[in-house]
């Protein structure tokens, strides 16, 4: 364990992220993790890191670190302008910091969230498996909160990175404005007809609410059919399930929800999960309905850009 | 059907990477049982590619790799485990007492469900406390347990407009449902006491006190005695 690095100013909200906690949503113990897990894999490629070792999810606007230590780290996903000692630096790159070197991240130019991973990991304890953050439930991550000023962050045993890393520029995710997430209808499809209609032909306003509970949408009324119940006895929840409140106004689940009472028309598939991570407020979402075959073909090939990207990354 | 429980259960796709199975159509404990049953034989013997199991009222959740395996073997396998559900028994229910401080600052809507109810405060709180309550599910935040069986003297709708803040340890009534609020949340149940006991302790060797299946006993507790169980607790 070495101290990695003091947090000068926090950012609007960083937290500590990993790829989840599995096997306590019965408990009531949501899954947690980074909302953009392809970001969050590849900066811990790009630090020579396994996928899965914690990093930071910074949200909007990012923090002032100090560095302790030699290491070197990488910053995935939305950008952010970031200058290490005043001297401008990229993201999707490793970079190499040393002791009392100052890497600060600033406001969002594109997308929503990026990630930053350090070499070794950053080293929180260990809580039901996870080192994710679940603020709700003030648990895992760093003390189970969002970064203040003045924290130290420590991190894992390094691990030998012998050349810079670098993603090239065709890997590189854009994040526009206008987005369309696929989704399977379900689990709850049969309680809807035109609003299933309505949801894959319409265009949603992401709001202001909008967090990793989950993403409220403003557009169209979604209509159930005339006899069926607006809630529904309470249930668990799949990140990505599209759930339908009383006001007919969707929103998109994410991490931090384990059940629910209201009805789910629309499933959006895991790898567009990443996409959605990246909206901001003002932002429009559209939906595109795929069958369940389709969406596990799509799995798959997002499992194979990601080795891909591993292979090219460690050559 | 009887009991509203189903003769073959019912599947719903949830997204690419969930299977959500249905046992029934109601809140009942015979069909809770089977979730639960089901659950626990998944756990012993996890199908191929499951990644996690989420039991509650009336459904089950099941959690998959894609990679590894798809719905129609995972509903081969459930009905391969169906027929294994009469040999299976699951853990014993263990019946938890919670001590609760009811009403005043701790109860804030006591005053409102006795009212609604033309009851005494005093009754309320004799009614409350006099059931076993059965846990369903938990679920919402870490170890909030839905406790069926309030006695209909109680039933009370939610608050207009949900509370931004519930204290940890709450014990709160929405409609026909009692249950606690384990850490601090928003809400909207009315709340009528509150315990002094971490209900959910993470760095603890078991984070929970109790499970889904158990059975949850509310004691009153004097005023005095909250305070000093809370230090005790260390608050």
């Amino acid at each position: 364990m070495i101290k990695a690095f003091k947090v000068l100013t926090p950012g609007a909200f960083t937290t500590v992220q990993d790829l989840g906690r599995f096997g306590y949503q019965r408990m009531g113990i949501p899954v947690s993790g980074a909302l953009d897990r392809f970001a969050c894999q590849v900066a811990n490629m790009l630090v020579g890191n396994p996928p899965d070792a914690a990093v930071l999810e910074i949200t909007v606007m990012g923090p002032r670190l100090e560095f302790l230590s030699e290491t070197h780290i990488a910053l995935a996903g939305a950008q952010m302008g970031m200058t290490l000692d005043d001297e401008p630096v990229s993201g999707w790159q490793s970079i190499h910091v040393g002791p009392d070197d100052v890497l600060d991240i600033h406001q969002v130019t594109s997308g929503c969230r990026a990630y930053l991973a350090i070499n070794g990991g950053i080293d929180v304890p260990l809580v039901m498996g996870s080192r994710s953050t679940y603020v709700g439930g003030r648990m895992g991550g760093f003390k189970g909160r969002s970064l203040k000023i003045d924290d130290v962050l420590k991190s894992g045993d390094s691990i030998g990175l012998d050349t810079p890393r670098r993603l090239s520029r065709e890997w590189i995710p854009a994040y526009p404005e206008n987005i369309v997430l696929r989704a399977v209808p379900g689990p709850q499809d049969d309680f809807f007809r035109e609003g299933l209609d309505t949801l894959f032909s319409s265009d949603y306003m992401v709001t202001a609410r909008a967090d990793r509970m989950g993403y409220r949408l403003q557009g169209p009324d979604i209509s159930l059919l005339e006899h069926m119940p607006p809630s529904i006895i309470s249930e668990p929840s799949m990140p990505g399930g599209v759930q339908v409140p009383a006001d007919c106004q969707p929103i998109v689940l994410f991490v931090e929800q384990t059940v629910g009472g209201y009805t789910k028309i629309a499933t959006v598939i895991s790898p567009d999960l990443s996409r959605l991570a990246q909206a901001v407020p003002g932002d429009t979402v559209g939906f595109e309905s795929v069958d369940l075959e389709t969406a596990h073909r799509i799995y798959k090939e997002e499992a194979v850009r990601l080795d891909r990207i591993t292979r090219l990354l460690s050559q | 059907m009887t009991n509203g429980l189903f003769d073959t259960p019912r599947y719903r796709i949830a997204g690419d990477r969930g299977l959500l199975v249905e046992y029934g159509d109601r809140i009942d404990l015979a069909i809770n049982r089977k979730v639960r049953s089901m659950a626990v034989l998944l756990d012993q013997s996890p199908p191929n590619g499951i990644i996690e199991v989420i039991p509650t009222y009336r459904s089950l959740l099941i959690v998959y790799d894609p990679a590894e395996t798809v719905p129609e073997t995972i509903q081969t396998g459930l009905e391969t485990l169906e027929g294994r559900l009469a040999d299976i028994e699951i853990p014993p229910p263990k019946t938890v007492e919670i001590p609760v401080c009811y009403g005043g600052e701790f109860g804030p809507d006591i005053g409102f469900v006795a009212k609604s109810h033309d009851l005494t405060e005093d009754t309320v709180i004799g009614i409350h406390s006099a059931t076993e309550y059965p846990i369903y599910m938990i679920g919402f935040t870490p170890g909030f347990p839905f406790l069926g069986g309030l006695s209909e003297k109680l039933h009370t709708p939610r608050l207009e407009s949900p509370r931004t803040h519930v204290p940890a340890g709450s014990v709160g009534i929405a409609n026909n449902q009692t249950g606690i609020y384990p850490v601090a949340s928003p809400g909207g149940w009315q709340l009528i006491g509150q315990t002094p006991l971490n209900l959910f302790d993470p760095a603890r060797e078991n984070p929970f006190l109790y499970d889904t299946g158990d059975r949850i006993r509310f004691i009153p507790i004097s005023v005095e005695t909250y305070r000093q169980m809370s230090e005790a607790e260390g608050h």
